[in-house]
């Protein structure tokens, strides 16, 4: 993969460099622990029954036959969770156990735990559960109407978002937008995408003499684990106590429970350490994955390509339970025009309950399924005025201080026109080098030697909002200790935030050494005997947790000028921590080591961003986010036009970052992020037939080889956003956003065709319809 | 469940006569997978792994011998002169840690009507041999493939060979995967010319029950060949096929396949795909047999 800048593992570890990650040998060498190798004397192994239907009666459930079994600890069912029967991040509607009713495929339904996995195995398939299967609620546009059957007795919606920016609806609902120019409008619609990260859910539940519980687990927010947890436990949280272990990938889907009150019920109830590994199967069911999303959009333009107006209906298919759905539809709704200014907006989003696998966090959360949408919009709407694709995005490009649909005011930096501008200015790709198969779409499958191959080029860009939005009280703590350890300088750091790959280890280390200038920086495990840290999600963490470590570390310093004198103890500011020493100016005025002697400095800081407000119900009005962050995708494509197949040439992309604290890790972010992006447009979907998952399987839901996955031009820009510590700007998700239309409009560029559905299949790149017979391009 | 490990032939002979369930298992790219996901529970497996006979290859009598240990790896680094299609076949098979382990006999005896080695091998009229402490047969490969997953091979047999005549003419194998490696075929297609001796073999994969022959589509090729006196024009030279020859060869390798909808293609794609592949290859292997070859492998 070739890059305009390639950072190398450099420096000394201090902000702006790329150290090396301490977890990078491990997990090249496969030496890494993942959560699925954790190992405890005497353990018993979980497992859990699953419902085979997606929506049924549970008539009875019989555990005696599995209890029978020799090596069989226990065998559970709904009755046996002591406290909350139902959990969720943000409405408590999941049961821990199904009780009455099952709503997806896959439910759990009973847990077992036993001597070895296999002995789980046959326990498992011992216990006998009547069901009466009822018709699944599938499709999330009908399960709105009156006349269907609920998935919950409370109703199928479970949020409407209803954003009106300058626009009121005439008595029977209909929004009143003013005459333009021109008016493009289309369907679009989003196929179920997973995560796909490679380590299963998995974790060690060990019962503690307390009464309390030890869970070792990979998970994304240790805190929002043991809320829910101790809830369902019957525990006050104090006495449920989570400890991180190594998380092999997470993309959101581990902001949900999967196994964590399962191992703590079997562990309390058997007395006993039990470790629960999902196999690859059971992870497709054991979490929650990308909406599938149908979206109207309506733009009305001038003839000078400036928008006047976006009506915009979308509907997400939220699964069987809430997860996250309710905060989904908020941002697919509060971002569902783009980084455009628009006077006129109306938009209405429903997320809706479903017998569909139930869906929630996912990289990008809702803005994905926007972003291809109001992107296609743009690429019709320059059709339609014969402008540049580029050009027209330009032209309406968001600045800073321009509103929101919410009416808020973008503030900070807002480079969208610069980054489009930067994509569209990078040098064309090369043309595809002959001889290789591995250079040609269909790869190695030899199905081209350049028959039928057509270039095309797309482009995209998107905005995301950083950090928790509507209100919430968003937070990160952490506590930094400064003390010689054998007689050398050593910062530690304690704190909740869980890395689950994209390099928060190393990002904590470099803001020690930058704010505290020691060397030797430790991290203690992440677990719940520090504070809070909130989710590693939402492109967050390193805003926030390093927001809390910078505020921890100012704390320290101001306590070890304390020492100095009380004159410095009034000046922090006139003192800076070089290299072990503390400097006023360029004058060392004494030396670190010194100050701390045999007395430890310790601080512990709460970080919290801005405050947020919620959307008005009525107007979707409201200063909701925090931060916005930009990304623009130029893709180059080879289409085989009669066999449907792509071979992306290369991506070029440009992403403002507001300050790269290690910018190796930023460049495998925005890879990463662009690569799950071009998975979306062109392979991953988990399909589902009447409830039923057809592809459980990296046999049949397929990611992206690095035989798919083209060089990437980065560019990288560093435009400071001063509401944020360091200026930094949250780097995750942006790159996954645009990477998806910009995949998109190439493939429609090479072959005419209109394609608004992804993940884009072969037959519908070479229009083969149901007769066999391909189809004329479009355009 | 019982774990034998043999190592000679004739003990994993006199193992299979005795355990007739047992699931031989060499690469274990098919064995285990399915051992892990937990569909697969035999009573016994019979390891492979310590015959180290069956992974050779050579000469025998007119024919090339692969040992059905053979890895697709081997395959593709040292046979692909000699047998070129099965080299190209070879090549599409999973990541290069598969290709590693995975056997020619494994590929066989998982017997996936998309198993990537099986249309190659059915235009080159190639013969599997099964040993059993019965004796040996071999059969032609047209008659191994019985069903989804189903062999010829009996339950106190196990594979002990492919034998494949060495390339007297071009050969061509692509399959469509969506995505560009490491992916199980949505098609595949094969196809052998030797127009000296007058003959066309085609072969479809992953479009039906079983891998299958395109017999009408190579009768109609051949009798073309013939008819236009293409393979006895000396010189070969300047002979370029008929594109109304080429789509005709097309449309029946297409009407030969009997292909379903499935999670990884339509059925009307398949067609559509598998006479795309049927006119390219044929292009390809008619440019080769001209002699301007298109080294593109």
């Amino acid at each position: 993969m070739t890059t305009t800048r390639t950072h190398a593992a450099t420096g000394t570890g201090r902000i702006g460099d790329s150290p090396i990650r301490p977890d990078g040998l491990l997990k090249v060498r496969g030496e890494f622990a993942y959560s699925s190798d954790l190992w405890t004397e005497g353990m018993l192994w979980g497992a859990t029954l699953r419902s085979p239907h997606p929506r049924a009666r549970l008539v009875r459930i019989d555990v005696t036959p599995a209890l029978r079994l020799p090596g069989v600890h226990a065998a559970l069912t709904h009755v046996d969770v002591p406290g909350a029967k139902c959990y969720g991040l943000e409405h408590p509607d999941q049961p821990v156990l199904a009780f009455d009713e099952v709503r997806y495929q896959g439910e759990p339904v009973a847990l077992v735990a036993a001597d070895d996995p296999e002995t789980a195995r046959r326990a498992l398939a011992a216990i006998e559960v009547e069901y009466e299967p009822l018709p699944p609620v599938v499709d999330a546009e009908a399960a709105l109407r009156p006349d269907s059957d609920l998935v919950h007795p409370g109703g199928n919606l479970v949020r409407h978002v209803r954003i009106r920016k300058g626009v009121h609806d005439t008595p029977d609902g209909v929004p009143e937008l003013p005459e333009a120019d021109v008016v493009v409008s289309g369907e679009y619609r989003v196929g179920m995408q997973d995560q796909g990260f490679l380590g299963p859910e998995s974790g060690l539940a060990i019962p503690a003499a307390d009464g309390g519980v030890d869970l070792y687990v990979a998970t994304q927010w240790l805190h929002g684990d043991r809320r829910q947890v101790a809830a369902s436990l019957g525990l006050p949280p104090e006495k449920v106590r989570l400890t991180l272990a190594g998380v092999g990938g997470a993309f959101g889907g581990r902001e949900d429970l999967s196994m964590q009150i399962h191992a703590c019920l079997l562990a309390l109830r058997t007395g006993r350490p039990v470790k629960m590994v999902y196999s690859r199967e059971e992870s497709f069911f054991g979490h929650v994955h990308r909406h599938p999303a149908v979206m109207r959009y309506r733009h009305g333009a001038r003839r000078d390509g400036q928008l006047l107006w976006v009506r915009a209906e979308i509907v997400l298919d939220g699964g069987a339970y809430a997860s996250t759905s309710a905060a989904v539809i908020a941002n697919a709704t509060t971002l569902g025009i783009g980084p455009y200014r628009v006077p006129y907006v109306a938009v209405d989003g429903w997320a809706v309950y479903t017998n569909n696998p139930p869906c929630g966090a996912m990289r990008g959360f809702g803005a994905v399924q926007a972003c291809f949408a109001y992107e296609s919009q743009m690429d019709k709407l320059a059709a339609a005025l014969g402008l540049d694709p580029v050009e027209i995005r330009v032209r309406n490009a968001l600045r800073t201080g321009d509103t929101m649909p919410t009416g808020q005011v973008v503030e900070g930096p807002a480079p969208v026109a610069e980054l489009l501008r930067r994509v569209q200015a990078a040098p064309p790709a090369p043309p595809t080098p002959t001889g290789d198969l591995r250079h040609l779409p269909g790869g190695v499958g030899n199905t081209t030697h350049g028959e039928g191959v057509v270039r095309g080029v797309g482009y995209g860009i998107g905005i995301k909002n950083v950090c928790f939005s509507e209100g919430f009280d968003d937070y990160a703590t952490a506590r930094v200790r400064l003390e010689l350890i054998g007689g050398e300088l050593t910062a530690s750091v304690h704190t909740a935030a869980v890395e689950v790959g994209q390099g928060l280890v190393t990002v904590q280390e470099q803001i020690v050494r930058t704010e505290l200038g020691v060397d030797r920086v430790t991290l203690r495990t992440a677990d719940t005997s520090v504070g809070d840290a909130g989710s590693s999600s939402a492109s967050r963490q390193t805003f926030m947790t390093g927001g809390a470590i910078k505020a921890a570390c100012e704390q320290v310093r101001q306590q070890v000028l304390s020492r100095l004198s009380s004159a410095a103890a009034a000046n922090p500011a006139a003192y800076r921590f070089v290299e072990g020493k503390v400097l006023a100016g360029t004058e060392v005025v004494a030396d670190l080591a010194e100050l701390v002697g045999d007395q430890p400095v310790e601080a512990t800081a709460e970080f919290r961003h801005r405050p947020t407000q919620p959307l008005d119900p009525q107007t979707g009005q409201g200063d909701a986010h925090v931060q916005y962050a930009f990304a623009a995708h130029r893709a180059t494509v080879d289409v085989d036009t009669e066999l449907g197949l792509v071979k992306v040439v290369e991506i070029v992309t440009a992403q403002d970052v507001g300050r790269a604290i290690n910018p190796q890790a930023v460049e495998g972010q925005i890879q990463g992020g662009t690569t799950q992006g071009l998975g979306l447009a062109l392979l991953e979907e988990i399909q589902v037939s009447n409830g039923v998952v057809l592809n459980p399987s990296f046999t049949d839901y397929l990611i992206p080889t690095i035989a798919d996955t083209p060089p990437m031009r980065l560019e990288i820009l560093e435009l400071g956003d001063p509401q944020a510590p360091y200026g930094l700007r949250g780097v995750g998700e942006p790159p996954t956003i645009s990477s998806t239309p910009a995949i998109v409009a190439a493939v429609r560029a090479a072959t005419g065709r209109e394609l608004t559905r992804v993940p884009l299949r072969p037959e519908h790149i070479a229009g083969v319809t149901a007769a066999g017979e391909p189809s004329p391009g479009e355009r | 469940m019982e774990f034998l490990a043999p190592t000679t032939w004739q003990d994993a002979l006199a193992a299979k006569a005795e355990y007739p369930d047992a699931v031989p298992v060499a690469g274990g790219t098919d064995v285990m997978v399915g051992i892990n996901s937990g569909r697969l529970r035999p009573s016994a497996l019979l390891d492979l792994g310590r015959v180290t006979d069956l992974t050779d290859w050579g000469l025998d009598g007119g024919y090339l011998r692969l040992g059905a240990a053979v890895p697709y790896r081997r395959i593709i680094e040292e046979l692909k002169d000699k047998a070129p299609g099965l080299g190209m076949a070879a090549r599409t098979v999973g990541s290069p840690q598969i290709r590693n382990r995975g056997t020619i006999g494994g590929n066989l005896g998982t017997g996936s009507p998309a198993g990537d080695c099986h249309p190659p091998l059915l235009v080159c009229d190639a013969v599997i041999e099964l040993a059993s402490v019965r004796g040996v047969r071999r059969i032609p490969v047209t008659e191994f493939f019985l069903g989804p997953k189903r062999t010829a091979v009996a339950p106190d047999e196990l594979i002990a060979a492919v034998l494949v005549p060495p390339a007297d003419g071009p050969q061509q194998f692509a399959k469509v995967g969506t995505r560009n490696a490491m992916v199980i075929a949505v098609c595949s297609f094969a196809l052998a010319l030797t127009p000296e001796r007058g003959w066309v073999r085609a072969a479809i994969g992953s479009a039906g029950p079983v891998p299958t022959r395109a017999y009408t589509a190579e009768q109609f090729l051949t009798e073309a060949l013939q008819q236009d006196g293409f393979a006895s024009r000396s010189g070969r030279g300047d002979v370029a096929l008929p594109e109304s020859v080429v789509r005709r060869f097309g449309e029946l390798v297409a009407a030969a396949a009997s292909p379903i909808d499935d999670v990884r293609g339509t059925a009307a794609y398949r067609r559509h795909a598998l006479s795309v592949l049927a006119q390219r290859t044929l292009r390809w292997a008619w440019e080769s047999y001209r002699g301007r070859g298109d080294r593109c492998t």
